[in-house]
């Protein structure tokens, strides 16, 4: 390898050379690891500056971090009749989202493809257009909602459904595009339109895929939708904030442990239905 | 035996599924229909809409003496804050995540174990970001510390069933070839396991990292330093265009760092 092909690591570090048994030398690159290292450490020292990271308050204090998770325990079982309706808008709140968002995403997604439309400039625009939905926090677009659509489950349905269409629209366009062309283009050669072709060919390919991401989404959004409660977006988080503003702590243990049961449900039955899929 | 079959004979061949393909669809629109009486809010009696003229006129025009002044509450120094809780929160998040990683490895302990450690991992991700932030404010006090445990705390559910999912997949050949050769224990997790882990760990900590920093805003509830606070507060009091200018801030922050993200983790699956 001629030198002025190394990249300036390789130059610092000249790379170290061997002779083999006939003669012949090679040369192997300096590990990049301990560049790395160095940027991480410096990292971690500047940050660990800045945010006034201390062990010592950490060791010392650290029993007060099971304060409140010991007042939680045990729950107040008697709590648990007014769980119940939160709880089902929460579980409503991301069934819907869900819904809204995976099906709004389709086009867009299409749109994204640069297999199916060959504008740059439109697949481009729209790629910018999910990484800007997928930076704002779903909490913002939550609250947000709430000054749009008034306080309540409509609200958080809006950001759960916001949130799952970046989501999932950027993994759609990504197996779009990786998806077989072949049929795609026997199709169009026996002289059908373009959204028949897409129907008929590419549809089908992604589809399982796509499901199954829409079903892990809805799971973790079943999470998502107990903290947009805190933002007056209705749900769990609605219940958890007020009982928390109360300190009654063994009632925030039975929010909890009633969510963990729920998420605990909905996973096995998604991860089931998904790996029916796969 | 072969039968010849016309087209039409073929497609009346086609296995009938319209029976599970109904119920699917019942159980679907039930679902759906049932959610769906989930849409109320209390109307805001028109305000709705100067509401959102006042967000995307606040977005479009954001305050430039907010976004370009270098002081403790310009939106560099906050953005800087924020990267920095991020990093350590994800760092933090990963040592604590490692021997969960283990201990739910289903080929490293027995199955049993393996199960109730991934309940619990279950159960840590359950209890919500803000929870976690009021438990470490006790023991913090407000401020970027407890911002940066409460976002390593959040970590651990996914970091630890991704470094799982690698752990799971190690590959027992090397392992036993290194034994073969002569290998000890040291060599053998130097040289067996560490390359095999490394590119994947690193890749999901990458992943994490920005998620964290998308994820800041939510600290800012529970005045757990970083952007989101003043974020938080200037939406409470409909400060829009400092909103904007936070935002934008903030929107130009993650995507450069998606971009670095995604450049890094494809030269680590590359190798």
């Amino acid at each position: 390898m001629k030198s002025d092909n190394l990249s300036l690591y390789d130059r610092l570090f000249k790379p170290r050379t061997y002779t083999l048994e006939d003669g012949k030398q090679i040369q192997e690159k300096r590990s990049r690891l301990p560049l790395v290292l160095i940027i991480l450490l410096i990292a971690t020292v500047v940050s660990g500056e800045l945010t006034g990271f201390s062990f010592s308050t950490l060791v010392k204090r650290i029993n007060y971090f099971f304060v409140i998770l010991r007042d939680m325990i045990p729950p107040d079982w008697a709590y648990m009749p007014r769980v119940w309706q939160p709880l089902m808008d929460t579980i409503k709140m991301s069934l819907l989202g869900s819904l809204i968002g995976a099906v709004l995403c389709i086009p867009f997604s299409v749109l994204c493809a640069s297999n199916l439309i060959r504008t740059k400039l439109v697949t481009g625009f729209f790629k910018l257009f999910y990484s800007i939905v997928r930076t704002l926090p779903t909490l913002v677009i939550a609250l947000i909602a709430t000054y749009i659509f008034g306080l309540g489950t409509f609200a958080g349905t809006v950001a759960i459904a916001v949130f799952t269409f970046a989501y999932c629209g950027k993994i759609l366009y990504e197996q779009i595009e990786t998806a077989d062309m072949g049929s795609h283009e026997a199709l169009e050669a026996l002289g059908m339109g373009r959204i028949s072709a897409i129907r008929y060919a590419i549809w089908p390919q992604v589809l399982p895929q796509f499901i199954s991401t829409v079903l892990f989404c809805f799971e973790g959004n079943v999470r998502y939708a107990s903290i947009l409660g805190y933002v007056g977006a209705g749900g769990l988080g609605l219940i958890l904030n007020e009982r928390i503003g109360w300190m009654e702590y063994a009632r925030v243990g039975m929010i909890l442990l009633a969510l963990f049961v729920t998420v605990v449900i909905i996973e096995s039955i998604s991860s089931y239905l998904r790996s029916k899929l796969a | 035996m072969e039968i010849k079959l016309t087209y039409a004979e073929t497609l009346s061949r086609e296995p009938r599924k319209w029976i599970s393909t109904l119920v699917i669809v019942l159980i679907c629109v039930l679902l759906f229909s049932w959610s769906g009486s989930a849409l109320q809010s209390n109307s805001t009696g028109g305000s709705g809409l100067s509401v959102a003229k006042g967000i995307i006129s606040g977005i479009l025009h954001p305050t430039p003496s907010l976004l370009l002044t270098l002081g403790d509450d310009g939106v560099p120094y906050l953005l800087f804050e924020t990267v920095a809780i991020a990093f350590l929160g994800t760092l933090v998040g990963a040592v604590l995540s490692i021997p969960f990683a283990f201990l739910g490895a289903s080929n490293i302990v027995p199955k049993p174990v393996a199960l109730v450690i991934r309940l619990m991992v279950m159960a840590i991700r359950t209890i919500p970001a803000f929870v976690y932030g009021l438990m470490f404010i006790m023991v913090t006090g407000p401020g970027a510390f407890a911002g940066l445990l409460t976002m390593s705390t959040c970590s651990i559910g996914m970091l630890s069933k991704m470094f799982t999912e690698s752990i799971e997949e190690l590959d027992r050949g090397i392992l036993e070839s290194l034994d073969a050769s002569g290998c000890n224990t040291f060599d053998k997790i130097r040289y067996g396991i560490l390359p095999q882990l490394m590119p994947s760990f690193s890749s999901t900590l990458i992943y994490r990292f920005d998620m964290n920093l998308r994820d800041a805003s939510v600290l800012g509830l529970v005045g757990a330093g970083g952007i989101g606070s003043p974020l938080m507060f200037a939406m409470n009091s409909y400060r829009w265009n400092d909103v904007g200018a936070i935002l934008l801030g903030l929107i130009i922050l993650v995507l450069i760092v998606e971009w670095v993200s995604n450049r890094l983790r494809t030269k680590l699956m590359r190798g």
